[in-house]
């Protein structure tokens, strides 16, 4: 084992960037990710990269356009607010075909809200918060090291699809410590080349980078051009995890922290003899619906828990159809629920 | 084995630092650990806490609804938390500030005058380590010589070396007292 680090999610999402070859960050502050952005404002610099603290939301999601646009790989990070005052500038990066990585570090909602976890914003990152028929890859992480690899994964699989990624963690994730293995930077030179990026027409054709045609038949074909682009990502880059579902009777549809604190229901549950398991989807979108239908045919109850009114649950539903059971409990307002809470739940529904 | 405590006490009583040195040297110790924070506006002025969950296997839930250990700080700390304390944990009193008894029969009640002792080294604020040299002597989370290297590097990564020997001194008060 290498060395590791006692780091909080925010100062691991923000370290990984930079290991990402993140050379743009442009963000504006909110509580709780403060500590990713000052993470980035001590850094950056230092390595000759780019920080600006944006006048708003909306500058600094209009910045990592810009930045994108010229082919480098560039991040914002914000909070549930400061994320809806971003949708505008994430639709522009989906219709320009931009690669862009933003991080959601979500907050109680709906309107200012607070500042206690949630995962009210489901929503809005996986069926797309702006307008026009998009989708951006979403990661959902459930520790602090697996907040730093998939921070790494979204440069990748941004650049590799151009398409904007987000990670969509919370309050909890953002503000807990753990021990951290930092991943190893990466060589720039395995950077995608970006012919198509509008970085100075000296010497050839000029780049030009749009998500906007007056003609409806060639804003038709650019959007089934992104529709391909999308059935390509579902194909290809589904991630989820289960864990002791083989024998499972009941199973725990959970992502996030939420999973994490599922994590300890199944082992608690088990000790009583309850035969629980936990299916942990990575990627919220594209949404793993297929190993899920397959696993609620050997399951008599799904039981989605989240930290909100149950917006996953929607997407567990159009999985499970009508195989097995699908009960919901969930938390609002920056209410985390406990293991005992969820415990209790799935005593009314095991066995 | 998993054992988790929740500090709690003031703002300004040193428990968010206390916590990250307990999780540091449980991770020094080998251990896996989580540290999460109390980070809403409770803190200011009111109790802020921290609950670090220490264990030989990956932790999974950071959220603790049954602390094998609470150190309690001061009065409201104790009134929120002692009813969570798991049967048979530990729970950690500054009787310098809390002079009601504990109404549970069902937990090991460890006092120490964390005040007092402070007073007497010379240095308030270093009423946290004593906190955590008590209560590894109550619980053995980390071994003695584990908090203490721990402790100074951590002071000494953050330009207060000179701050390490007083607050050994703490750390060894806060253990013989427990």
């Amino acid at each position: 084992m290498g060395k590791r680090d006692l780091l909080r999610g925010n100062e691991v999402i923000a370290e990984a960037a930079i290991r990402a070859g993140c050379q743009c960050y442009f963000a504006y502050p909110i509580t709780p990710q403060a500590e990713l952005l000052e993470h980035m404002a001590r850094n950056m610099p230092r390595l000759g990269r780019t920080f600006v603290q944006a006048e708003s939301e909306i500058a600094a999601v209009s910045m990592v356009y810009g930045a994108a646009a010229a082919g480098v790989r560039t991040m914002t990070s914000s909070s549930s607010p400061g994320i809806s005052l971003k949708q505008e500038g994430i639709s522009y990066l989906a219709g320009s075909n931009l690669p862009a990585v933003i991080v959601n570090v979500v907050r109680g909602g709906p309107g200012l809200g607070d500042i206690a976890p949630s995962q009210c914003d489901y929503f809005q990152a996986t069926k797309g918060g702006g307008h026009g028929d998009y989708h951006m890859i979403v990661l959902a992480p459930s520790t602090v090291p697996e907040a730093g690899e998939l921070t790494m994964l979204a440069f990748e699989l941004a650049d590799r699809y151009r398409t904007p990624v987000m990670i969509l963690t919370d309050g909890l994730l953002g503000q807990m410590m753990e021990p951290v293995e930092l991943p190893e930077p990466i060589d720039p030179a395995s950077i995608p080349a970006k012919p198509w990026a509008t970085t100075g027409a000296s010497g050839r054709d000029p780049n030009i980078i749009l998500s906007f045609d007056l003609d409806p038949e060639v804003l038709r074909q650019m959007n089934l051009d992104l529709q391909a682009k999308y059935r390509r990502i579902e194909e290809a880059e589904l991630r989820y995890e289960e864990t002791m579902t083989e024998d499972a009777d009941l199973v725990i549809a959970a992502h996030g922290t939420m999973a994490r604190i599922a994590e300890t229901v199944v082992r608690r549950a088990r000790e009583e003899g309850l035969k629980v398991g936990l299916f942990r989807p990575i990627t919220v979108w594209p949404f793993p619906y297929e190993p899920l239908r397959e696993l609620s045919s050997h399951v008599s109850t799904v039981l989605t828990v989240e930290m909100s009114a149950g917006q996953m649950w929607e997407d567990v539903r159009l999985a499970v159809a009508e195989r097995a059971a699908t009960p919901f409990y969930g938390e609002m307002g920056g209410i985390v629920p406990t293991p005992r809470d969820i415990l209790s739940e799935v005593r009314k529904h095991a066995g | 084995m998993e054992r988790s405590v929740v500090i709690a006490g003031f703002g300004g009583q040193g428990v968010i630092l206390a916590g990250k040195i307990l999780a540091q040297a449980g991770m020094d110790h080998g251990l896996e650990v989580t540290w999460l924070p109390s980070y809403g506006p409770e803190m200011r002025g009111g109790t802020a806490n921290c609950t670090v969950v220490t264990s030989d296997s990956p932790v999974g839930s950071p959220i603790v609804d049954e602390p094998s250990a609470l150190v309690a700080m001061n009065r409201p700390s104790l009134d929120k938390f002692a009813a969570l304390v798991v049967a048979g944990g530990t729970i950690l009193v500054n009787s310098s500030l809390i002079e009601a008894p504990i109404e549970r029969s069902d937990v090991r009640v460890v006092s120490v005058p964390l005040n007092a002792l402070a007073a007497k080294i010379g240095n308030a604020r270093t009423i946290n380590m004593i906190a955590l040299g008590a209560l590894i002597k109550a619980t053995a989370i980390v071994p003695l010589e584990t908090l203490k290297r721990t402790m100074e590097k951590a002071f000494e990564d953050s330009g207060k070396a000179k701050l390490v020997a007083v607050n050994i001194q703490a750390i060894e008060e806060g253990y013989n007292a427990a």
